[in-house]
């Protein structure tokens, strides 16, 4: 479903990611994990499509086509969507309104008719749900004012309402009480799926309790520094981002 | 023309308008339009080197000879009109065409005893008594040229009163449109409205002109506001992309009085548009919303000073610009405290939003205090589109111009949430759709 290849993108002056590979199939889980300022969300931004990013070399497929070439929106109609890690507040914009936008303009391009209001609002209702987000939010301006648990809930619940191909959740966790961290990690794991992939961006193992991931990547200074299954989160929780960042100097 | 030239052309108007006033009994303004007249003869046209016109040259104006504009309806046809979908307002509607009052096109619906609505002109022959305690004693003459043009050459416009403790609850519109089918011509459009004590009244004054029409408004409205009389207020200036608009908004409020207004300006090559008001009486109380969108070349300015003279009044301001292509915008606000008006609570925020490079804003708020005993703030900001929340309505699949749009719409929702009137937010939705399809595209373009 999207394969990366020997990525590598700068912003202002810095370079950023330098040479990612990384395969993601349909169904997968995979977490990506690494210590502040490793471009994890760089990462989650350039395959969502965020300007500001040069990339110098490398590709990304994502079924089949060239991601880098497509706009945002295009990307997000074909089927990626991006979790913010810091979900921007829009002021003066209803978040209703902005729902049905984004949600008739995925719909149209998957050729299924606009929802009405009546079926618009059942269906906001039962996304809602799975995250169990306050109705009221609906009324105001998009996150404005919203907890940092709110914010976060509100990217997972329109994860479950756009319903996309390929979920980048980019520290979704961060923030969260163990409460709403399982709130939101049982919202995740209601919408695996077999035919749904996901990038699950973590600082923290605590995360990949909850949402267990097939296969995990550790980045570091701009490159996957080492792969593995599940077992490579729990010795980076005992060991530390250190010990790989020697790793990296003898590699 | 130039300017000498100009002066000598509206001079020579004034001495033909002179003797048509002794003709229908409106003689006795003309000593006031003789002042007018000879003040403006002094005081010529503003320059930029004039602190109030710093930002705004109005030497396109002063070039064009424009001819005085007929009362016909000359391609005013009935599907024109439609096309300014003012039907929400239709109710209670005064039409003037190039500054003439049309009868026809007007029509009002049930309204109390003892309201007045009509033409100034009509009643400056027929209810002297009724005007000449306000006509021409606010708007000032001796500062401001086109006010003084205006007060000598002034030929119609709308006259509303609402006696003691009336209420008219359905929006009273005053619709001055201009046609200039061939010619560009100006017109002097000068209202009055008097609200006796505990009125209560809505009233919307818009001036839409056609596609690509060449002409010149130059409007004066002055505004009384009785003791605890309540006037909501509405300009909608909607004037062709090829004109030139100028207008004075003066407006007095006694003791308790309220006056809320919103000045929207979508429309005009070169645009000026003063709100003055005065707080005259204790424990008045003022709200100045303001809505400027230009696209392409446009200019528009907006002046507004507040002078609290009495104690304890309260005044609010909030104007807002959005500036897309090349064009330029002004605010420029000065709260004026008076020493006699202690326990004054005041603020005044100019918020600017710059859609591309090359557009311009240009931002002066004004404060000045001469008592201690005031709460008072002012702020002005400048900013461009905020990418964060661009690139995340873009993430969520909404295409790039309808996500400019929706923060657009965001930026100047706050002006239009304290819209109160539900016909006029119907209508201003309308009319404000095609403008934020141009911005859009004008942002599309860079
Ligand atoms: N737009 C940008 N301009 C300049 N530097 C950036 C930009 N975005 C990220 N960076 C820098 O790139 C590095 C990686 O940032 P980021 O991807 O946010 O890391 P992480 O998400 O892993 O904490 C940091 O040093 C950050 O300062
Ligand atoms: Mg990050």
């Amino acid at each position: 479903m999207l394969i990366i290849k020997n990525l590598h993108a700068r912003a202002a002056d810095s370079e950023i990611l330098r040479g990612i590979d990384l395969t993601v199939k349909t169904g997968e889980v995979h977490a990506v994990m690494g210590p502040n300022g490793s471009g994890k969300s760089t990462l989650a931004h350039i395959l969502a499509g965020r300007e500001g990013y040069e990339v110098t070399a490398g590709e990304v497929i994502y079924e089949g086509k060239d991601l880098l070439q497509m706009a945002p929106e295009e990307r997000a109609r074909e089927g990626i969507f991006l979790a913010f890690q810091y979900p921007v507040e829009i002021p003066g914009v209803s978040t209703t309104y902005f729902l049905k936008a984004a949600l008739n303009s995925v719909r149209k391009h998957r050729g299924l008719a606009e929802l009405d209001a009546m079926d618009f609002l059942a269906l906001v209702k039962e996304k809602m749900k799975l995250v169990e987000m306050e109705q009221g939010l609906l009324n105001r301006p998009i996150n404005e004012g919203f907890s940092g648990g709110e914010k976060k809930r509100n990217e997972i619940f329109q994860m479950a309402l756009l319903d996309p191909k390929l979920a980048i959740l980019d520290e979704t966790d961060s923030g969260l009480d163990i409460d709403a961290l399982r709130i939101v990690a049982g919202g995740v794991n209601g919408l695996r799926s077999k035919e749904r992939a996901m990038i699950v961006i973590t600082h923290y193992q605590r995360l990949l309790d909850y949402i267990v991931p097939d296969y995990v990547h550790v980045l570091s200074d701009g490159r996957i520094v080492k792969s593995g299954d599940k077992q490579l989160a729990l010795e980076l929780e005992e060991r530390g981002y250190a010990w790989l960042e020697g790793q990296v100097q003898s590699s | 023309m130039d300017i000498a030239e100009a002066k000598d052309f509206y001079l020579a108007r004034f001495a033909s308008i002179e003797q048509g006033l002794a003709d229908d009994g409106r003689s006795w303004t003309s000593e006031i339009r003789r002042a007018a007249i000879a003040r403006f003869a002094a005081l010529g046209f503003p320059t930029t080197r004039d602190e109030e016109w710093r930002y705004t040259n109005i030497a396109p104006i002063v070039k064009l000879p424009f001819s005085r504009g007929g009362s016909e309806e000359d391609g005013l046809t009935g599907e024109r009109i439609g096309r300014l979908d003012l039907r929400n307002l239709a109710e209670n509607q005064l039409v003037f065409i190039n500054g003439h009052f049309s009868s026809e096109l007007s029509c009002l619906g049930r309204l109390p005893n003892g309201v007045m609505a009509g033409s100034l002109a009509a009643a400056m022959s027929n209810s002297k008594a009724k005007i000449e305690p306000h006509w021409a004693r606010y708007a000032d003459y001796n500062g401001h040229g086109f006010v003084a043009l205006n007060t000598a050459l002034m030929e119609d416009g709308a006259f509303l009163f609402l006696p003691q403790g009336t209420v008219v609850e359905a929006p009273i519109h005053l619709l001055f449109i201009a046609t200039a089918p061939d010619e560009a011509t100006v017109s002097h459009p000068r209202s009055l409205i008097v609200m006796d004590r505990g009125s209560q009244a809505t009233v919307v004054e818009s001036y839409p002109g056609f596609e690509r029409a060449v002409y010149f408004t130059n409007a004066v409205t002055e505004i009384v506001v009785g003791e605890s009389a309540v006037l909501d207020h509405y300009k909608v200036q909607l004037e062709s992309e090829r004109a030139f608009h100028i207008a004075t908004h003066q407006v007095h409020l006694e003791r308790g009085g309220n006056f809320s207004s919103h000045s929207i300006a979508l429309g005009g090559a070169l645009a000026r548009n003063d709100v003055n008001v005065a707080l005259d009486g204790e424990g008045g109380d003022c709200t100045l919303n303001g809505l400027y969108v230009t696209t392409g070349q446009q200019h528009v300015d907006n002046h507004t000073r507040i002078d609290h003279l009495k104690p304890r009044c309260t005044s609010r301001e909030l104007y807002k610009g959005i500036m897309g292509g090349k064009s330029k915008g002004v605010f420029n606000g000065k709260i004026y405290v008076h020493k006699a008006a202690e326990k004054t609570d005041a603020r005044q925020t100019n918020k600017n939003l710059l859609l591309s490079e090359e557009a311009w804003i240009d931002t002066k708020p004004q404060l000045e205090i001469y008592n201690n005993d005031v709460k008072c703030s002012h702020g002005s900001t400048i900013g461009q589109l905020d990418q964060d929340a661009l690139f995340y309505l873009r993430s969520r699949g909404i295409e790039s111009r309808a996500a400019i749009a929706l923060l657009t719409r965001g930026f100047v929702s706050d002006i239009t949430g304290r819209i109160k009137s539900a016909p006029v937010t119907g209508w201003l939705e309308k009319i404000f759709a095609p403008k934020i399809e141009v911005i859009t595209a004008d942002k599309g373009k860079l």
